[in-house]
């Protein structure tokens, strides 16, 4: 079995006296795509910014590849750097153009040479499909070009393990595929990815496994086939018939 | 209007023109620096030095220039340091700018989402990493038209630099006043000079206002 990336252990959430996250364990092994599904407000996006140490934890403890990160820890922008994120509102820094968003900080944090940075970041932005926005401003893009801009700048870190976060949800339908296209074809080449998304027939076919996360904890945990055609549990059947339409005359 | 006599006091204009700009610009750029500075510790919510600051930004813009310059001027060699007037001036446009410089520097950081710096931060920037090359561009656009507006605000302040005896245009002016009663010649260089100075500072302030607002932000 190969090496789990991410290992979450016991992890509680508080915020305040009301608890977010309550007693989770998980592991994403390498090369595998994790999607986290649940309702709104059950901590699904907490999850990823505790991983990420946006966000501090009251209880347990979160390894990337053995070593621990915590949101006061020692090395933690390396520590950072092991786990790439990427936002639901893409959080491109406007006053800098597309291939400077992705410079940024392979140049400035990881000490990389511009040159080659720059060489792959050119190669992933044509394989995205946006070579020609290099040097255009964030807000000459559309929502689905930023979002994929984000996902290649995140990329050009070199992350261990890539965090998604709801990242199709400001998007106008018509930009939502081009982005999960993108995110399939990372799981594809085999990155390794933990995915919180609203979006089931893609998590479906993104997924290796599926979560479902609700009432602070991981309420059932299963392939994608299983989840979606026998669900185990009550809540999963209900959560499942919460995205069918149906008209009762 | 005595042309002859205006003349022949102009090099005397000029050089006081000279020391107004030079204490003023002086003044202006650690009132900058001391902004900046108080406006990281109030965004870092730096313990103790965020009360601090916070109670030197109210003391600074709610004391009239005059009675700080009075604090330096004959307040410190009591405690045994002796300063020049050139220093007392920029120490005092620097205390009184600082505050207002604080301000506008905090209120333009505050306007940055929070999500842009976790943006920045979970690249792997350090926080300062973070705050010089995501936070404060952001920021100095928003900040741009009131820093600009304590700018020219600094340099008018300035001509209370006299009352420490600084040689500085309203000094000459009244000095010139005082010898020779040649009030309406010495009125005429003095906003002249004025003019001089602070036209040029508005008109920038005008210009990088139009092309900040060009490249604002928009996610």
């Amino acid at each position: 079995m190969p090496e789990a990336v991410l290992k979450i252990s016991h992890l509680t959430k508080r915020f305040d006296d009301q608890t977010v996250l309550d007693d989770l364990s998980l592991e994403v092994r390498e090369g595998e795509t994790v999607v986290i599904v649940g309702p709104s407000g059950c901590g699904k996006s907490t999850l990823l910014r505790c991983v990420n140490a946006l966000e501090d934890i009251q209880g347990g403890e979160i390894r990337i590849r053995g070593e621990e990160i915590r949101h006061d820890g020692k090395n933690l922008p390396e520590m950072r750097r092991k786990v790439g994120m990427v936002f639901q509102n893409y959080e491109l820094f406007p006053h800098l153009t597309v291939i400077e968003n992705i410079l940024l900080a392979p140049v400035k944090a990881q000490k990389r040479r511009r040159e080659e940075v720059r060489a792959e970041a050119m190669e992933l932005l044509e394989r995205v499909g946006l070579k020609e926005k290099a040097d255009s401003l964030p807000r000459q893009l559309s929502g689905g070009q930023k979002q994929r801009v984000a996902i290649v700048r995140a990329l050009c870190v070199h992350p261990d393990i890539l965090l998604f976060d709801e990242v199709t949800a400001a998007l106008d339908p018509e930009m939502v595929r081009e982005v999960l296209d993108v995110i399939i074809g990372l799981a594809e080449r085999g990155k390794t990815m933990l995915i919180v998304t609203h979006e089931m027939s893609f998590a479906r076919a993104v997924a290796d496994r599926i979560i479902l996360l609700s009432d602070c904890r991981i309420l059932e945990e299963s392939s994608p086939e299983e989840f979606f055609t026998a669900p185990k549990t009550e809540q999963a059947k209900k959560f499942l018939q919460s995205f069918e339409f149906r008209r009762s005359r | 209007m005595d042309w002859a006599y205006i003349g022949r006091v102009l090099p005397l204009y000029g050089k006081a023109a000279w020391l107004t700009f030079r204490t003023g610009t002086a003044g202006i750029l650690l009132a900058a620096a001391v902004g900046l500075l108080g406006a990281a510790a109030l965004r870092w919510r730096v313990p103790v030095i965020r009360r601090i600051v916070s109670a030197y930004v109210e003391v600074s813009r709610n004391t009239p220039l005059l009675v700080q310059l009075f604090f330096i001027y004959y307040g410190l060699p009591k405690i045994g340091i002796r300063t020049d007037p050139e220093f007392c001036g920029i120490a005092g446009l620097a205390f009184l700018g600082g505050g207002y410089m604080t301000e506008a520097f905090r209120s333009g950081i505050e306007a940055v989402d929070s999500l842009q710096e976790e943006s920045a931060l979970s690249l792997g920037l350090t926080q300062s990493q973070a705050f010089i090359h995501v936070i404060l561009p952001q920021a100095a656009a928003v900040s741009a038209p009131a820093v600009m507006a304590n700018v020219v605000f600094l340099m008018k302040e300035t001509s209370v630099f006299s009352a420490v005896s600084l040689m500085d245009l309203m000094f000459t002016a009244k000095d010139q006043i005082g010898l020779y009663y040649r009030t309406a010649e010495s009125l005429l260089l003095l906003v002249g000079a004025y003019l001089m100075i602070l036209l040029p500072l508005s008109m920038l302030g005008t210009f990088l206002e139009r092309r900040l607002r060009h490249a604002g932000s928009g996610t």
